[in-house]
């Protein structure tokens, strides 16, 4: 771990203009993979920027709009414990339990868990060549042990996942994020926020120099009937998804009227195909159907050495799921 | 003379159990001393080649960093190989940290910075620029099958027997079979991964006399490498290690920290203290990735006629570290036909180590998925098949058993686990669309017994502190040589202190083998009888009347007294004795020997039966165990709740090894990828279900006096070979490489 500086900013101005003038700064909320990631070495910020103190920006509130504004600041178990979240947004509620410890969520803040970078081993080991950790050294997964390793939306400089389960939620919610920097705030869908790899792999998203998550809107269409998270790992608990599904249906006269899948584990964001939940608007909700999207979503993976099997767990897991979420009604 | 029965077979609370949840309970890195420095390992990050440059002025430049240590710097140690050799070292070379500039597998240390703070020698450590000359290394055992050849042979084959001679013709007569089952089984390497890592404190004092905090399964044993290596007399070396967060083998022998810590301590005549973090925790000893080859026959009755199974292990360049793997089929299963085979594979890693039952939990998950197989071959229930294979020989010497009621273990565990409701069919049996399978499988470990010493000491006070120089890997030894000592003194074991872990205390072997138990326990025995000797000697002085002309049979020695047998009156406590005596204590040091002659007649184990329950989710290829029962055993339990314990630890990992465990390495690099407890994936709680454990107890006086055979080890090793049968059960497929991931069993 580099020696670093450790300052506190109280507001959102503040934090952007301190990030703005320590330019190899970074913020710190729940520190839960940052600390990690400057201890292996991987990340080195000359500075750290406390947010935590940061007022406004850390409660859950319905807005006028019936939408729910989550704070960046609030804790991912206050989150998904949260009496609103757990009713109006339970598949969040399911997606945010089904990742990492109780302690972890404890301390991991929303905010963050949007920011929290790949789990590559490659990517982790200082002494291996990885595009995203040193761009240009190359990527070692690519030829290497890629078990956990993307099947969607990879290129030759990079085939890591983006790790999250609570992210696979947002996706499928359609949810937005509400950012603040030096030039003021904006609104980014949160489907523009996370990127591909492509060329600049060592981007996980899109978010300037300075800017700052402040809250996470989740649009008033609840998916509180018919919703699952199914996740599917190498143990049964505190393990990284090797694919994830979040599904939402909403079901008028034994009919799909609104589909919303979105997968974890498999690409460098979450991800959700439009054509597979086109597909299935209008039509019956059963095993057969949720097969034709998942073949649609699946169209065009490519898989590795060691993770090909992922392309078939995937669309079983899209069928499973699909069905978890018609009858979750009567569960 | 006389030993009580008051505490040996009782379910007392572990005596250390309030010290470590309180966090009273000192570990090797928790012990502080005045301007106490801090050591940081570099570690090589190539497989093989030189160090070509190697640059620290960045790191010794900064304030606060006193030194960094490079074999170019590092003060000359003992120039023998020997000299490196611990009590647990296989024949070859031991590797001697900074000896030289060449890299001999990846992540060797290479380097230690010191500094007056960990974070400043850890930060101090990334500056250190290394060049290296790299050569081309080999890593991957299947890949260098090829150069298997047969492993040297030294001290530690003592313990480790290769496999015996071929009888008949194993071959013509599995061809020739009615019924045959072969496999090709193959694990990867693991890692030990205790919870506590690997630290040692080094106390410098005038002089340089070391005291030393180490995390070691054998504070005698860092004692002799320290006193060797830095050529040192062994009373100015005194090693503690009073608590040990878990070692399962991997504190068998002295790790780096430890030679770089009491280097770095003689150079700069200051205390040093040397920890490694989780990913140093695999630079250093592991189980061997092995593959291993199976050919069994049995004749129309169910017979085994034909018994062939080879293995191939990775070990170092170095060293040649071997396994028991092929010798146990044939100790459980006579047969006329028999050809064993090990060979071993020089590899550019580290030396692989002794890792709870090395070897026969390797060879049993072969062994017993291919009798599996075999019983499913000729339509035999796998317990029926077992009886009919029956002996109470082994037919490998030709010897008995010292005792062995594994047909009690079937017939308990069967009963128990409802077996005769299983569908021999597989996947005939469901449950919310799920397959379910029952799967079986036969446990069998070493019973040894090797010489130990320990004192008693009994003081005015009436209180008896007994001591020897073993450890307490979490086993228990504090609680069971506290009953063992209680019940030798007949006192209450309010009253019996247990130490261990201090070279100031009398000899014991280094803890492992799952020989503890009955090596110090006969030790702590004889260590009582001696002082009742001399207490009786006492007694007659202080009231020659009351013990006039008895001998030590007249008496016995019970509430904390010693009296005539038969009376309640004639009796004399025994903290009177000491009182009178005028001195502050009475004490005796003794040994425990095997009753070698005895013992060679006999073959001594453990035995095990395993049976499990899993739940296959066909589409996703997950397993659940959602039961486990292991029926063991083992002669005589001194502590049931400390000895359920430990089965239930056992079958814990046995789960991991056939479900969840594996180092992974990628050959390019040499490199290991999940060197860290995020990705290196042992079970969490909600892997584990509902697991049982039955103990059947056997008369043994072979073994030893207290009819102790120990159990270290027996509880892991027929775990994954019933999972894997039970997973047979559920699915009809065999899998035989470990970990059995979700992917291998997709349908």
């Amino acid at each position: 771990m580099v020696p670093f500086n450790y300052l506190v900013a109280k507001g959102t101005a503040e934090a952007s203009s301190l990030s703005q003038s320590h330019i190899l700064s970074k913020f710190i909320a729940g520190g839960t993979n940052l600390i990690d990631l400057m201890k292996e070495n991987i990340s080195r910020p000359d500075t750290l920027i406390d947010v935590n103190k940061i007022q406004g920006i850390g409660q859950i509130e319905e807005l006028r709009d019936g939408s729910l504004r989550i704070g960046a600041l609030a804790k991912n178990a206050d989150t998904a414990y949260h009496a609103i979240v757990a009713k109006k947004y339970p598949l969040l509620s399911q997606a945010i339990l089904a990742g990492a410890s109780p302690q972890l969520r404890n301390m991991a803040s929303n905010g963050g868990n949007l920011l929290q970078r790949t789990r590559c081993y490659y990517f982790y080991d200082v002494a291996t060549p990885c595009n995203k950790r040193d761009p240009g050294s190359g990527c070692s997964a690519l030829g290497g042990y890629n078990r956990i390793h993307a099947i969607l939306g990879a290129s030759d400089n990079c085939i890591a996942v983006f790790p999250s389960d609570m992210c696979v939620a947002l996706a499928a919610l359609s949810a937005s994020l509400n950012i603040s920097g030096i030039n003021g705030d904006r609104t980014l869908d949160f489907a523009d926020f996370h990127r591909l790899p492509g060329d600049t792999p060592e981007l996980d998203n899109n978010l300037q120099p300075g800017e700052l998550i402040t809250s996470i809107d989740l649009p008033p269409e609840r998916f509180d009937s018919h919703y699952s998270y199914l996740k599917l790992r190498d143990r049964t608990s505190y393990a990284f998804a090797l694919v994830s599904v979040a599904t939402a249906l909403k079901i008028e006269n034994g009919l799909i009227k609104d589909a919303r899948i979105a997968l974890g584990g498999v690409a460098h964001k979450p991800w959700r195909n439009s054509e597979a939940e086109g597909y299935l608007k209008d039509n019956q909700p059963n095993a057969q159907n949720f097969a034709i999207a998942a073949d649609i979503i699946l169209k065009e993976a490519k898989g590795y050495e060691h993770n090909t099997f992922k392309i078939e767990l995937a669309k079983r897991a899209i069928v499973r799921n699909g069905l978890k979420a018609v009858n979750q009604s009567q569960v | 003379m006389s030993m009580k029965n008051d505490y040996f077979g009782k379910p007392i609370n572990r005596v250390d159990g309030y010290a470590k949840v309180t966090g009273e309970a000192k570990y090797a890195a928790e012990f502080n001393a005045p301007n106490l420095l801090y050591g940081y390992i570099i570690n090589s990050t190539i497989t093989k080649g030189e160090i070509k440059t190697i640059r620290t002025e960045k790191a010794t430049a900064l304030a606060g960093v006193v030194k960094v240590f490079t074999y170019k710097n590092r003060k000359n140690t003992a120039w023998l190989d020997l000299k490196y050799a611990d009590m647990d070292a296989p024949p070859g070379i031991p590797f001697k940290p900074l000896h030289d500039k060449k890299i001999r597998y990846n992540s060797q240390p290479i380097g230690l910075v010191v500094a007056e703070s960990f974070e400043l020698a850890r930060y101090a450590a990334t500056l250190v620029e290394i060049d290296y000359d790299t050569e081309d290394h080999h890593t991957d055992l299947m890949a260098n099958l090829d150069a298997a050849r047969k492993p040297k042979k030294g001290l530690a084959s003592f313990f480790k027997p290769g496999p015996p001679k071929p009888k008949g013709n194993a071959d013509e007569v599995f061809e020739s079979s009615a019924f045959k089952a072969s496999g090709k089984f193959i694990h990867g390497m693991e890692h030990h991964n205790p919870m506590e890592m690997f630290s040692s404190t080094v106390m410098y004092e005038e002089g340089g006399k070391l005291t030393i905090y180490d995390k070691t399964q054998g504070a005698v044993n860092s004692q002799l490498y320290v006193a060797n290596v830095f050529g040192k007399s062994f009373k100015n070396v005194r090693v503690i290690s009073p608590y040990v967060g878990g070692a399962f083998g991997s504190a068998l022998r002295p790790q780096h920290q430890l030679f770089l810590a009491v280097m770095a301590s003689l150079d700069l005549k200051r205390s040093v203290r040397v920890s490694m973090n989780r990913h140093q925790m695999f630079s250093f000893g592991h189980r061997p990735y092995t593959v291993q080859d199976t050919h069994f026959g049995a004749d129309r009755a169910g017979k085994i006629q034909s018994l062939n199974h080879t293995a191939i292990g990775e070990t170092s360049r170095f060293e040649d570290y071997s396994e028991t793997v092929v010798n146990w089929a044939n100790m459980i299963y006579p047969s006329a036909n028999v050809s064993l085979d090990y060979k071993l594979v020089p590899l550019d890693v580290a030396s692989p180590m002794d890792m709870r039952a090395p070897g026969g939990v390797t060879g049993l998950h072969a062994i017993e998925c291919t009798i599996d197989e075999l019983a499913f071959a000729a339509k035999i229930d796998p317990i029926e098949f077992r009886m009919i294979n029956y002996s109470d020989h082994d037919d490998s010497s030709g010897k008995p058993y010292s005792s062995k009621d594994l047909k009690e273990c079937f017939r308990q565990g069967s009963e128990s686990f409802g077996w005769h409701k299983r569908n021999p069919e597989p996947r005939s049996m469901k449950r919310d669309g799920k397959l379910v399978g029952w799967g079986m499988a036969v446990g069998l470990w070493d019973a040894n017994h090797l010489p130990a010493r320990a004192e008693c000491l009994l003081r005015a006070d009436g209180k008896l502190i007994v001591s020897s120089a073993t450890a307490d890997i979490g086993t228990g030894t504090y609680t069971v040589m506290a009953q063992i000592a209680a019940d030798g003194m007949g006192m209450s074991i309010d009253n019996v202190e247990f130490q261990l872990g201090d070279t100031k205390m009398p000899f014991a072997p280094i803890q492992g083998g799952s020989f503890t138990a009955a090596s110090v326990g006969m030790a702590v025995k004889a260590a009582c009888l001696g002082l009742q000797g001399k207490l009786l000697k006492q007694a007659k002085k202080l009231k020659p009347e009351m013990f006039k002309g008895t001998t030590t049979d007249d008496v016995e020695f019970a509430n904390d007294s010693i009296r005539i047998k038969g009376t309640t009156d004639q009796v004399l406590s025994l903290s009177a004795i000491v009182a009178a005596t005028g001195q502050k204590e009475i004490k005796s040091r003794n040994t425990g020997f095997p009753r070698v002659l005895k013992q060679r007649k006999y073959v001594r184990c453990a035995h095990s039966a395993v049976f499990v329950e899993v739940e296959v989710d066909e589409d996703f290829g997950l397993v659940k165990v959602t039961r486990m029962l292991n029926v063991v055993a083992a002669g005589k339990i001194i502590n049931p709740k400390t000895a359920r314990s430990q089965i239930l630890g056992g079958m814990v990992w046995g789960i991991s090894k056939a479900l969840r465990e594996e180092t992974i390495m990628d050959h390019r690099f040499g490199r290991i990828m999940n060197s860290s407890l995020a990705e290196y994936h042992i079970p969490v709680n909600a892997d584990i279900n509902k697991l049982e454990v039955i103990f059947v107890e056997e008369n043994d006086t072979i073994v030893n006096d207290l009819q102790i055979k120990g159990i270290g080890e027996i509880g892991i090793v027929g775990v994954a070979p019933a999972i894997a049968n039970a997973i047979f059960h559920a699915t009809g497929k065999r899998i035989n490489n470990l970990p059995i991931t979700l992917d291998q069993l997709m349908a």
